[in-house]
């Protein structure tokens, strides 16, 4: 079973930041808000996908305590967007502000959950967030880490929104 | 929530204020930028005239704006609409019907990030098949209004969406890749009825004009 995380806190954005992952997953799946989220989810779940949410939205950065769980989560989990975000954070990282909307192209200089070379890639963040080494970075921009595997850890964190123009990678990480 | 709706009359925008009202916001107002562009970049432009009823019908404040339909001094324009929906009718988040279109989706995203508003797009990256069957099994009565796409004609113009119409499209899809929901501007729809309706809306007259080898709009009065 995976166990989709969603990060808005409006429920209107479920259709927009949530519902078009859970078409791609096409596996069992069960989605809760983070704030709902309990022990015996993250138990049954054999891999965690955690969503993105709108740009004016950011109560999940107040509430990055309620994600401890994620350093001592032994299963796959991709972070797409806030996501992303909220790895770097729980492990060390710095938030920072950049404004991207709309499409970019990025690079990927090895594969990513079977992503390579040049990705025209939708783009919707006010913040990125630094990453410290235990992390690899396998595109990046200005500076900017655009898509992350921890070293030893099977998780994953990109910083556009790949429900877009990069559906595969999401199928990718379901067959992990 | 207090929201404004990027209105043309279409399914599309019809149907995502459909979605924010059900998702329990208030829709303050139905915001329409009239383009004198046919080709616009951004606004569906046929029926827009016509959305004016559709407002009527669904008892909610219309807030137009004219524009020439030039590439960005449309965005200017629409920047203006939402900051009098803002002014005048409080609004705190504008919803849009976007589905796929990343142009249009993230010009409105950055025109409510500078406004810092909420930005809402419930149809966004939709499964086309799956969108057609839900407004079907919602009652909603659509008609298409413009064809712009081999092999469509002016056969198809007044033909309503419903379990037929999927099939035909579908087929049209698999040989020609008409986009299932026009997304690709295949076709222009018109909205007769739906639940947000207090009574639905009549074709009294209309006129069929030629505009291209595959272009031809209808143009509708309602009652």
């Amino acid at each position: 079973m995976i166990l989709i995380i969603k990060t808005n806190k409006e429920k209107l954005h479920d259709l927009e930041f949530v519902k078009p992952i859970e078409e791609i997953v096409q596996k069992k799946f069960i989605t809760k808000h983070y704030s709902q989220v309990k022990k015996e989810d993250l138990k049954k779940a054999e891999k965690i996908i955690i969503c993105g949410t709108s740009l004016k939205d950011n109560k999940f950065i107040e509430d990055i305590k309620e994600f401890g769980w994620i350093k001592e989560f032994d299963k796959p989990i991709l972070g797409i967007c806030a996501g992303m975000q909220i790895i770097g954070l729980l492990f060390g990282g710095k938030l920072k502000k950049k404004k991207e909307i709309g499409f970019y192209r990025e690079t990927f200089t090895k594969e990513f959950l079977g992503l390579k070379g040049e990705q025209k890639v939708y783009h919707l963040h006010n913040n990125y967030v630094s990453f410290p080494s235990e992390f690899e970075s396998f595109a990046e921009s200005e500076g900017i880490v655009q898509a992350v595997k921890h070293k030893n850890k099977e998780i994953y964190g990109v910083l556009f929104h790949p429900e877009v123009r990069q559906k595969n990678l999401i199928r990718e990480f379901v067959k992990l | 929530m207090k929201l404004g709706v990027l209105f043309s009359g279409g399914k599309d925008s019809v149907y995502a204020t459909y979605l924010a009202k059900k998702f329990g916001h208030e829709i303050s107002c139905l915001i329409s930028v009239v383009s004198e562009n046919k080709e616009s970049y951004m606004f569906h432009t046929p029926s827009i005239k016509k959305a004016e009823r559709q407002t009527e019908v669904m008892g909610i404040p219309f807030l137009s704006q004219k524009t020439k339909g030039k590439k960005e001094i449309e965005l200017e324009d629409l920047e203006k609409a939402i900051k009098k929906a803002i002014k005048d009718y409080r609004i705190e988040g504008v919803v849009t019907g976007a589905i796929q279109s990343v142009y249009q989706a993230s010009r409105i995203q950055k025109i409510c990030d500078k406004l810092n508003i909420e930005c809402f797009n419930p149809l966004w990256q939709k499964n086309e098949e799956e969108y057609l069957s839900e407004l079907i099994k919602n009652k909603f009565e659509i008609i298409l209004v413009g064809v712009f796409a081999y092999p469509l004609d002016e056969k198809w113009l007044g033909k309503k969406i419903d379990k037929n119409f999927i099939k035909e499209i579908e087929k049209l899809n698999k040989k020609y890749q008409i986009h299932v929901a026009g997304e690709g501007g295949e076709f222009e729809t018109f909205v007769l009825n739906c639940p947000l309706f207090k009574r639905g809306l009549k074709v009294m007259d209309k006129k069929i004009l030629k505009e291209g080898e595959n272009s031809f709009r209808m143009e509708v009065e309602v009652e």
